[in-house]
């Protein structure tokens, strides 16, 4: 029987306003523990929340920029769970009324657009952090309390995801969107950028669910794809053994590459949210709404289509580089310089790419700023340097931090496009090499390669590729 | 003179004068403290030191020639659920026994910038809840007028003291008639305030949405001039009203006349205690004679008041001590694990009072229980908000009994009859789920017990239930009985 897989996000992004949610301690990432907490945050006996005017304007942001309706009536509830990163014994959450509901974000996957529905996107305060040291009778536990607090929005898809792949597109789009709104560092390794997937499979066709198994602890975009592959597999084993699948929730192993228990799903009383009396209602009034619309920056896909419509780049093109906000940034500054934008894209696309990755830089972080790009294809453009000095020059940019001029001028690598000096290289290379010129003149045309070849060797790649072509059949 | 006899403001005139100084009111408080508190048992904790040191700083900065405010120099006290830095703040419960914030709440502030000198912390029902002051963890207080009963509560200890002399006022907080019962069971002044018009931070919850800190005084004034101090904005508690705050001393004036009363019938009913009805029934006549017009209304959701107001509090209390579980502040009993550690710690740290409200309120907001009950209960509270609100389309406020009987006898109700405690919050908690305030003054004794007249007024009109009071209380000698605990 053939299954399909029926997939949903719980997306957690943490914001980069500068203080927590609901006090004026700092959200700053790595700390001393607890060192950035106050009686608010610990959740000390007498203390009240203030709602943080910040995250409020980030999740309308967020909202809007997922096509969410916004709500115009904001409030929060507390949701009761024991655990001893949240010192308060609840969390404060949004329950039956977040701030943003039923929007979309459109995905691209294997040359299919595909639109993906946001149920829900709310508010809520982050959890502290558990460490647990091992030692004999079991060990001990400490708590570092300085991410308690941290303002957090919770993302939840609609069941809309067929495939681990569109998963993964989901998840990669959702964060190219929160950086272009620059509402948070989304990084996945630092846990700002946190996924929980919703999985069950049926057979195609079928118009009722699964069994859902709600899968935790995937810390990359690999991993993601890699946990879902794994368990929808798991789960079709079960189904085709004539098992069922037991609600529960699972964390992804990835040393093992397996998918593991941590609690079976049973009965619940629930998480008792009612609405927080300590926190009075937000109202969102049209004209609030209405100021952050205007504010919005220009979206992905809108930027994707303005570099289809006013530059000729092709989709894929536009695709890879509005993939990130900076190397767009980068993009469109460069192209204000040096116009031809398929080349540009080619450079971004190509070895300026690779040299950000073999530095471990973002596009934002490039030694070689939009300026020094678009005079290195500027020089290449006017012959001043060969298309593979060019490659070399760039990489010396980004090694040194040096302008493209200057590399060029100190190590000497202007085209040599003067007739009469190539001439006599050429001469010399067609003496040295009379075995070659004879195949060449019996029709083994292939060989005028290695002549070309023997004459950027002589000018250590300098010479003008074209002139030399010309010479070498003139003096053939 | 005997110093303690005095009210609040008439120690005022004598430090201003210079007559008195604050150590030396200080010391006629503490004298006091050490020769009736073993039999009132009001104190959970004594500042002595603290004390003396800041009478001290008062009468160095008024002999600088410092213009100081009307309470620079007078000694007070506070109920033990409102957080004083370095100082313990025990709820009257094991749970937070040794317990000191590291932060002060915003009346505590506000009252030491304006010179208030701090005696100590009073006793309390435990986490507020209980209507006698039985429930502390600690001892139970006595009614300074007959020390075989309550002084009510849960802001038992706050009533007790300013009548048996012990502080020149107290602050206690009310959730459901936490000021205004004890105030009535021990012959003093006690005012809820509007919610929203004092500030809760650094107050330890019970009922977040209800829970308000008033003062208890020996009369109308000294009410007027401790909410000048403590009420206003705060941009800690978000549900304070950023209104301004009018000077309620001298809003003060005995002229009533015209002035349109309300008597609820639905507070005249069974239960009513026939003397104490009898002696409120003669304080409305005393208004109508001062000009007022009385007439009998109706609220006619009165009867749900009791059940809503318990569902609404029992469940927000359930989620606000969640947080006492061990782990970081308060009392911790070790367990084997992380779940068997909170168990224990809240199986020895709250008392049978608070579990069962904790278990209710729990239960009331479970999946399933919801909409039975906790929404049900937030929809009547608006039907109970509305009777008022019709109330005061006609009426300028509201006259009740504050309690249908008087103290009654130390376990006679209380922990193990706990519906017959619930008659006590009775009278009070429409009023708290209405949010409205409501002052209790003396009008009158029923054996040698007093009794106390409710007023209730319209959002942010403590100034017009303060007037009413005064005028009242001008006219009436109630305010200037003692307790005669120097014969006990």
């Amino acid at each position: 029987m053939e299954y399909e897989a029926i997939i949903g996000l719980e997306v957690h992004v943490e914001l980069k306003t500068k203080s927590k949610i609901f006090c004026s301690c700092s959200t700053s990432f790595g700390a001393e523990p607890n060192t950035q907490v106050c009686p608010i945050c610990l959740g000390l006996p007498g203390t009240l929340p203030v709602t943080n005017r910040q995250v409020v304007e980030f999740g309308i942001k967020t909202a809007l920029a997922l096509n969410c309706q916004v709500a115009s009536y904001c409030k929060f509830d507390p949701k009761h769970y024991y655990y001893p990163d949240v010192p308060k014994n609840f969390q404060w959450s949004q329950f039956d009324m977040p701030i943003g509901s039923n929007g979309h974000l459109k995905i691209n996957v294997d040359g299919e657009e595909l639109v993906i529905g946001i149920a829900r996107v709310h508010m809520e305060e982050d959890a502290g952090k558990l460490i647990h040291i091992d030692g004999p009778d079991g060990g001990y536990s400490l708590v570092d309390y300085n991410r308690t607090g941290v303002p957090l929005l919770e993302i939840v898809s609609e069941p809309d995801l067929r495939s681990p792949a569109q998963a993964r597109a989901y998840m990669e789009k959702l964060r190219t969107i929160l950086h272009y709104l620059d509402v948070s560092d989304c990084k996945m390794e630092e846990g700002s950028l946190r996924c929980d997937a919703n999985v069950s499979v049926r057979p195609r066709g079928s118009s009722t669910y699964g069994t859902k198994i709600e899968v935790k602890n995937m810390n990359s975009f690999r991993s993601l794809q890699r946990a879902l592959e794994y368990e929808i597999e798991r789960q079709v084993n079960l189904l085709e053994n004539g098992e069922q699948v037991q609600p529960a929730t699972v964390a992804w192993d990835e040393s093992r590459g397996v998918t593991t228990v941590m609690r079976v799903k049973g009965e619940s009383s629930g998480y008792r949210c009612f609405p927080e009396p300590n926190l009075v209602p937000i109202e969102i009034d049209s004209a609030w709404i209405e100021r952050v619309r205007q504010e919005l920056p220009e979206l992905p896909d809108a930027r994707r289509q303005r570099l289809i419509d006013d530059y000729g780049l092709p989709l894929y093109d536009a695709e890879v580089i509005t993939s990130s906000k900076e190397l767009a940034d980068y993009f469109d500054r460069t192209v204000a310089l040096y116009p031809d934008a398929k080349t540009v894209s080619n450079w971004l696309m190509g070895d300026f790419s690779r040299l950000l990755n073999a530095h471990n830089l973002e596009p934002g972080q490039a030694p070689v700023p939009p300026q020094e790009l678009a005079a290195l294809l500027q020089l290449q453009q006017e012959g001043t340097i060969s298309g593979k000095i060019a490659k070399q020059v760039l990489e010396e940019m980004f090694a040194s931090g040096k302008g493209a001029r200057q590399v060029v001028e100190e190590q000497g690598l202007i085209q040599i496009s003067d007739a009469a000096a190539l001439g006599q290289i050429v001469a010399e290379v067609l003496a040295a090499n009379p075995k070659v010129v004879e195949d060449y003149r019996n029709g083994k045309t292939k060989a005028l390669g290695f002549l070309v070849g023997q004459v950027m060797k002589a000018t250590k790649g300098k010479a003008n590729p074209g002139l030399v072509n010309k010479l070498l059949k003139e003096q053939l | 003179m005997n110093l303690c006899e005095l009210t609040a403001h008439e120690l005022g005139e004598l430090l201003k004068s210079r007559q008195v100084s604050a150590v030396e009111a200080t010391e006629a408080a503490i004298n006091r403290i050490e020769a009736v508190d073993s039999r009132v048992q009001a104190f959970v904790t004594r500042t002595v030191e603290e004390a003396f040191a800041q009478a001290r700083a008062v009468d160095a900065a008024r002999s600088r020639g410092e213009t100081l405010g009307p309470l620079a120099g007078i000694p007070m006290a506070l109920k033990d659920n409102i957080c004083t830095v370095r100082i313990r703040t025990t709820c009257s419960s094991r749970m937070l026994a040794d317990w000191v914030p590291p932060y002060e709440a915003t009346v505590v502030s506000r009252l030491k910038e304006a010179g208030a000198i701090l005696l100590g912390k009073l006793n309390m029902d435990e986490f507020a809840m209980g209507a006698t002051t039985e429930t502390s963890a600690f001892f139970p207080t006595r009614n300074p007028w007959d020390l075989e009963r309550v002084p009510g509560g849960s802001s038992g200890g706050s009533a007790a003291a300013v009548a048996a002399g012990e502080a020149f006022y107290t602050l206690g907080s009310d959730t459901g008639g936490s000021i205004r019962q004890p105030a009535a069971f021990c012959g003093v002044v006690g005012l809820k305030p509007t919610y929203g018009r004092v500030s809760r931070h650094g107050l330890i919850a019970f009922a977040p949405s209800m829970d308000q800190i008033g003062p208890l005084t020996r009369d109308v004034t000294d009410c007027a001039l401790i909410l000048n101090a403590v009420a206003g904005h705060d941009s800690s508690d978000c549900t304070t009203a950023d209104l301004p705050v009018p000077d309620y001393r001298a809003a003060l004036n005995t002229d009533i006349k015209g002035l349109k009363i309300g008597v609820p019938r639905e507070y005249f009913a069974d239960g009513l205690d026939p003397e104490v009805a009898a002696i409120v029934r003669r304080a409305i006549d005393k208004l109508a004679e001062l000009g007022a017009i009385c007439e009998e209304t109706s609220l006619p959701h009165t009867e749900y008041a009791l059940p809503t107001y318990y569902l609404v509090a029992y469940a927000e209390a359930s989620s606000n001590l969640a947080r006492y579980d061990g782990v970081s502040f308060g009392l911790r009993v070790p367990g084997r694990d992380i779940e068997e550690m909170n168990i224990n710690t809240r199986t020895e740290g709250f008392g049978p009072e608070v579990k069962r409200r904790l278990m209710l309120g729990t239960y009331a907001l479970e999946a399933g229980n919801y909409e039975a009950f906790y929404l049900k209960a937030a929809k009547v509270r608006t039907l109970i908000r509305q009777d008022f609100e019709a109330a005061f389309n006609k009426y300028d406020l509201l006259v009740t009994p504050t309690e249908p009987m008087v103290a009654f006898r130390l376990g006679e109700k209380g922990n193990k009859k706990p519906l017959a405690m619930a008659a006590a919050d009775s009278y009070t908690s429409a009023v708290s789920l209405a949010g409205l305030p409501a002052l209790s003054l003396p009008c009158g004794f029923s054996q040698g017990l007093p009794v106390g007249l409710q007023l209730i007024g319209p959002s942010f009109a403590e100034a017009r239930l303060l007037q009413v009071a005064y005028a009242f209380e001008q006219n009436t000698e109630y305010h200037r009985r003692r307790p005669a605990l120097e014969v006990a």
